[in-house]
């Protein structure tokens, strides 16, 4: 006790530890040169004179260029200018975070010398820097792909949202210009567009919840059926099942726009031959067409759920059955009150998820009938089985109303984070990570 | 008592048999149907006749997709990209994901909550920006700015992915290692990363699936025909006509299909314990 007090006493005797991280503030590196730590003072003024300094104008005019977006047309080309600004923002948050490190090592370097320890050489500091350093040079890498081809195309598209980007704002002809709120008010309070966004919302729920349970059921059932050891070659019929997982969805899907097809399809032919019932308009009439949707989607999605929910049937306790049986409960009995609550709790957090995928599942609404039959009255080219996703698409690549789009999916994203991260906050990975700390 | 507890029993063994015999019609009709499709000598829908079986059987479409079209390269195209990005992502993934589960360092928290947050956004949505980004440093119709663009893409979902399966690596290990005076690349290389080869295994065949089912960041990239990927190319056969090149684009969806339905199937005890086990979905 007494020792730490002295030790305490004499430590505020000294004041380099505030001299080195002031003159670290006023110019990188030179706290350290105070310190000395010659090698790696020269390195940082040498990185700050030469490669720092010199660029700072660069990102003061690509600032600049983000809240402007360019003044003259065909010369300055509002994206690119955008795009560099982004880049520029997050530069400077770099530098940022190295001038505070420069502060902090100063002053921690400064602490070591006031109470009498020895700073240590370039090479112990290297080690150090390799050692603490490490899990920020493993990430670097994986941190570069991410901030290029995720962080900035998302933040890219949230700046979109409040610009007057389309077909007759179209850089470099035009220069773009922010225009706040407008797109999510014109979206959401012009009559037509707004009777649009609730109808396509509406599928876009349906289909999801739709989706999601005949997928599960019909994947829990048959899973169910083929647990019973009775059954004979389960391992292949289960291979056989799992086919239409195999397939890549992309083909499945375009095999089925040609076999659905009204007049030359195979499933038509069979039911006109079969069961006497005439041409059935499967990609005219959107009633039709939301059935093959689910159908279709039915066919691609059963097989995972069949496995997953395999998965959790094998690994169901067996006590509990034994103890079942002991207590005389029938098979029934056993499946209402032990298999079905056990799945039910296992599947729970998977079907939000799978809710969450069919919410964006483009491909199936695109692929299958573009998002059509037409519907008389519906904005920006939204089609009777458009998602919100698919119309989005069609905004952005058919229409050319980036704004709208861009404004939409910023909507779409908002909803899709609330529920996402409410469940995700309850799955097992994440738990684990609270009992970590 | 007893018998009508069997015949009970065999009722129920029947109704299953019969239940799982219509679905695997149901499963296997369309792959049936486009290889009877495939050898059919007309072209179009409508010819194909209502017959499994059909009259004559050629094996043209196959010969001619190799002759008269760009298939042959989009195939080289596709595996080449598919291995690419394969290899790129479970690199980037494996590393970023040892970070996070077995470092602790200051922003650790918020970058997980960050990759969280941005795996929900659609990669749909990102495509007018990637566009833009790609056109400025030239990778613009390039393979490589394709194999980015998915790797980035798989980059987060996956690293929770891996994360997840990580953390159930018991920590004892790796502090054994480092008493030893094992550094942290030989900790990482060593000990933890060769315990993780499933779910190293589950993503390297999820990501080298992946390019064979993209058609619409591939058609994005990707504008010289003979630069395209298997599901452009499949796509531009029937885009509109379907009438026309039907028998053709059957053929090719098949071959196309071919690698990835073997990959899965024989793979599937570990894609199903990779699905269930570590993953960010159970």
């Amino acid at each position: 006790m007494q020792q730490q007090f002295k030790l305490e006493k004499k430590e505020l005797q000294s004041f380099g530890r505030y001299s080195s991280a002031f003159l670290s503030a006023v110019f990188m590196g030179v706290g350290q040169l105070f310190n000395g730590q010659w090698l790696k003072g020269i390195f940082l003024i040498l990185l700050n004179t030469f490669v720092i300094i010199p660029n700072l104008p660069v990102l003061l005019q690509n600032f600049k260029g983000l809240i402007t977006l360019g003044e003259i047309p065909m010369e300055d080309h509002s994206l690119f200018m955008m795009i560099y600004g982004i880049i520029s923002v997050i530069l400077a948050l770099l530098i940022l975070f190295i001038y505070i490190a420069n502060i902090r090592d100063a002053y921690k370097n400064g602490l070591i010398k006031d109470k009498g320890g020895k700073t240590k050489g370039f090479k112990g500091a290297l080690r150090d820097m390799m050692d603490s350093g490490f899990p920020y040079l493993i990430l670097l890498p994986g941190f570069i792909c991410i901030i290029f081809f995720t962080l900035l195309p998302m933040v890219f598209n949230i700046l979109i949202a409040f610009t007057n980007y389309d077909l007759y704002h179209s850089p470099p002809k035009h220069i773009l210009k922010y225009v706040g709120l407008k797109n999510f008010f014109d979206v959401l309070t012009t009559t037509t567009w707004a009777r649009t966004f609730k109808n396509v919302l509406i599928w876009t729920i349906i289909w999801s919840v739709l989706a999601t349970l005949t997928t599960y059921a019909l994947g829990g059932f048959v899973a169910v059926l083929l647990n019973n050891p009775r059954i004979k070659f389960r391992k292949i019929i289960r291979t056989l099942l799992i086919l239409p997982y195999a397939i890549p969805s992309f083909i499945s899907i375009l095999i089925w726009k040609g076999m659905l097809n009204t007049h030359f399809g195979v499933i038509n032919k069979i039911l006109t031959s079969v069961f006497s019932i005439q041409n059935i308009p499967w990609f005219e009439n959107a009633h039709y067409t939301k059935v093959a949707i689910v159908l279709v989607n039915l066919w691609l999605g059963f097989p995972y759920s069949m496995m997953l929910i395999t998965g959790i049937l094998q690994g169901l306790p067996n006590d509990v059955y034994e103890a079942a049986t002991v207590d005389g409960a029938n098979g029934l009995q056993k499946f209402r009150y032990i298999t079905l609550p056990l799945v039910l709790f296992a599947i729970a957090p998977l079907l939000i998820m799978s809710f969450a995928y069919n919410f964006n599942n483009f491909n199936i609404i695109y692929l299958l009938n573009n998002g059509n039959p037409p519907i008389f009255g519906y904005q920006g080219g939204a089609g009777g089985t458009d998602i919100l996703i698919s119309w989005v698409y069609k905004l952005t690549f058919e229409k050319l109303k980036f704004n709208y789009a861009a404004a939409m999916s910023l909507i779409i994203f908002i909803l899709i984070v609330g529920f996402s991260v409410y469940n995700f906050t309850r799955t097992k990975s994440y738990k684990e990570e609270e009992m970590l700390r | 008592m007893k018998s009508s507890h069997s015949l009970r029993e065999g009722i129920k063994l029947l109704f299953t048999y019969f239940f799982i015999l219509i679905m695997l019609i149901i499963v296997l009709f369309p792959v049936v149907w486009t290889f009877v499709s495939s050898l059919n000598p007309g072209q179009s829908l409508y010819s194909s006749e209502l017959s499994l079986i059909p009259k004559d059987i050629t094996w043209n479409h196959y010969k001619k997709l190799f002759k008269e079209t760009d298939f042959g390269i989009w195939y080289k195209n596709t595996i080449k990209v598919a291995f690419a990005s394969s290899a790129v992502t479970v690199i980037l993934v494996t590393l970023t994901a040892y970070a996070f589960s077995r470092q602790r360092f200051a922003g650790r928290k918020q970058s997980l909550v960050a990759m969280l947050v941005l795996q929900m956004f659609p990669g749909i949505m990102n495509m007018v920006a990637i566009y833009v980004l790609l056109n400025l440093i030239g990778l613009l119709d390039t393979h490589l700015g394709l194999v980015l663009v998915y790797a980035g893409g798989a980059i987060p979902y996956n690293t929770w992915l891996m994360k997840g399966y990580m953390d159930g690596i018991p920590k004892s290990l790796e502090e054994a290692a480092l008493i030893d005076g094992a550094g942290n690349w030989t900790t990482m290389w060593k000990i933890i990363l060769p315990l993780t080869l499933p779910m190293t295994s589950v993503i390297a065949i999820f990501s080298f699936v992946a390019p064979f089912g993209d058609f619409l960041f591939a058609r994005l990239v990707l504008t010289t025909p003979t630069k395209w990927t298997l599901a452009v190319g499949l796509n531009d056969f029937i885009s509109g006509k379907f009438d026309k090149n039907y028998t053709q684009f059957a053929a090719g969806s098949l071959l196309a299909a071919l690698p990835v339905t073997i990959l899965y199937l024989s793979m599937q005890n570990l894609l199903i314990g990779g699905l269930t086990k570590g993953s960010v979905k159970g």
